[in-house]
């Protein structure tokens, strides 16, 4: 462990010189070692992985395994194999519906998801209510705008849920759902649960052993690793009793003219040359990571989060979405200002050289609860400080008058 | 030049032609998902001639403001003109840069205009890629 100095830690990420980066929960910057470790991979340990008889594919093979251990240690995987390299949570999420959904959720069972779900988390579940004729029940907000765990065990004493399907950590309001009462609630009732983690993996530990989830799925952009690169979690009995996914070279054991078997996992569930330097690239990020306390991270982000619902909670006719209380936001804060659409709002912050993100962020049912289309979302990460946070409220004050 | 210039933010401010038309002759709403912007054209025409428009929607400063100021552009214009209307005819209007960000924006209302005409002649709404000469249908993450 080293110790948690921001100005080093900023001096790492270059890209930070081009503006004032308030968007990590879109896609976090990357450290130089990273943006190293893909280039040196490329230089001198690139080929394609598994069965190639020379020097540089043993070497490419090796790392990228090293990446899929990095991975199982980085949230406490029982062994590698639970590990499945995708393209991202959005394939995570949708190999599950299409392969363990398919064939495990029939017209009378029913899937559980939360109004703080990103799309990513919805629309695979909805396309497999179309397929299969099951049900999907809606968790909505509690009087703490977290996921009202009542309406959740209602959900599941009705006995036909197969799966509850919940993010870690809101990416619009930043809100963190408990996680371990909803998973044992759920297993008490029969359903497995799947967690979105694309915003928590990046803010919070994750064990996926200690809190027992079914399947979990992250997305190496959002951890400081490369674009490209995902995980799928998933308990190994559960994995081997899925049918594949995509199908092609690799995940193969045999193919004959009329039919073809699975390799073992989870090469099974990874058809086609996969995202090698970018793994490589992942674990790296995660060592980089790894290097600091958790618990140092956390209050450095946390502080920031505080410093910005204060501030932003100074402005006239500004509105935070989700929490009253910033001890309960984590990562991001969204909001919406009286006669200033978010597109307007944060393209004029944006020319002011501070990077935040406007839109429905991939929430739409959730901005429809709170009667918006859109809104602005701040986001950190842990190389943000306090001159970020405090470059904020001046330059919303600066795009009210343009409207005044 | 700043894209919100004066001009530009006087028509947020104080729409043009903004309401409605009791017997309109067409009536066409277009949104822009990506921002939950809505618009809905309404055209009063007489022997081909655009005699009065009224527009109404939600948007940013940038879509309302393009379209009262295009609405202004429209009235006294025969459908055929108003057919031939281009993409860079409505930048020319708006008088400044637009990003590409921010060009389905400033286009909502000129892809609007042309789906409401299409809607006159019983034709196929166009796309937004036609609209805009691109394929740019940008989502969000």
């Amino acid at each position: 462990m080293v110790m948690f100095d921001l100005k080093q830690i900023r001096r790492e990420f270059p890209i930070l010189k081009e503006g004032t980066y308030l968007d990590s929960a879109a896609t976090a910057q990357k450290p130089k070692i990273v943006i190293d470790a893909l280039k040196n991979f490329y230089e001198t340990e690139n080929a394609n992985v598994h069965r190639g008889m020379h020097t540089l594919s043993e070497k490419a093979t090796a790392a990228f395994e090293g990446a899929r251990t990095s991975v199982q240690k980085f949230i406490n995987a029982k062994s590698s194999e639970e590990i499945v390299f995708t393209s991202g949570t959005t394939e995570s999420i949708n190999l599950v519906a299409k392969t363990w959904g398919k064939e495990n959720v029939g017209e009378d069972d029913a899937i559980v998801l939360t109004l703080l779900e990103h799309h990513s988390n919805i629309t695979p579940w909805i396309q497999l209510k179309d397929e299969n004729d099951c049900a999907i029940e809606w968790v909505e907000l509690d009087k703490d705008e977290n996921i009202n765990l009542t309406q959740l065990s209602e959900h599941l004493i009705k006995g036909n849920v197969k799966l509850v399907a919940v993010t870690g950590q809101s990416n619009v309001t930043g809100v963190r759902t408990p996680l371990k009462g909803i998973i044992k609630k759920a297993h008490e009732a029969g359903a497995l649960v799947l967690v979105d983690a694309a915003q928590l993996i990046a803010h919070h530990p994750i064990d996926v052993q200690d809190l027992d989830c079914d399947f979990l799925a992250l997305s190496g952009h959002k951890l400081y690793g490369p674009t490209g690169v995902g995980v799928l979690y998933g308990k190994r009995e559960l994995l081997e009793s899925m049918p594949p996914f995509l199908t092609g070279g690799g995940m193969i054991a045999e193919v004959k003219r009329d039919h073809f078997t699975c390799a073992g996992l989870p090469t099974k569930f990874e058809a086609g040359t996969p995202p090698i330097a970018q793994a490589v690239g992942l674990r790296i990020a995660i060592d980089w990571l790894s290097q600091f306390n958790w618990s140092d991270i956390e209050a450095h982000e946390q502080s920031l989060i505080e410093k910005a619902f204060q501030e932003l909670n100074k402005i006239e006719g500004l509105t935070i979405l989700g929490p009253s209380d910033p001890k309960n936001i984590s990562g991001c804060i969204s909001f919406s200002v009286d006669g200033i659409h978010p597109h307007d709002l944060t393209d004029i912050v944006g020319q002011k050289g501070v990077f935040m993100r406007a839109g429905h962020h991939c929430a739409q049912p959730l901005h429809e609860h709170y009667g918006i289309p859109a809104s602005t979302r701040l986001s950190v990460g842990i190389y943000n400080n306090e001159d970020d946070i405090a470059k904020v409220a001046p330059a919303i004050e600066e795009a009210k008058k343009i409207f005044s | 030049m700043d894209l919100y210039a004066e001009n530009i933010l006087d028509h947020f401010k104080n729409p043009r032609n903004k309401g409605e038309i009791v017997n309109p002759t067409v009536e066409h709403e277009e949104v822009n998902l990506s921002c939950g912007d809505k618009l809905t054209i309404q055209l009063s025409i007489e022997n081909d001639v655009i005699k009065e428009i009224q527009w109404n929607g939600t948007g940013c400063a940038i879509s309302i403001g393009a379209t009262s100021i295009l609405s202004e552009e429209l009235e006294g214009k025969s459908v055929e003109e108003i057919s031939e209307l281009s993409m860079d005819d409505v930048k020319k209007l708006l008088g400044v840069p637009i990003s590409q960000r921010r060009l389905k924006c400033a286009m909502l209302c000129l892809h609007t205009i042309k789906n409401t005409l299409h809607a006159i002649k019983n034709e196929a709404p166009q796309s937004w890629s036609e609209t805009i000469g691109q394929n740019d249908e940008h989502n969000e993450k």
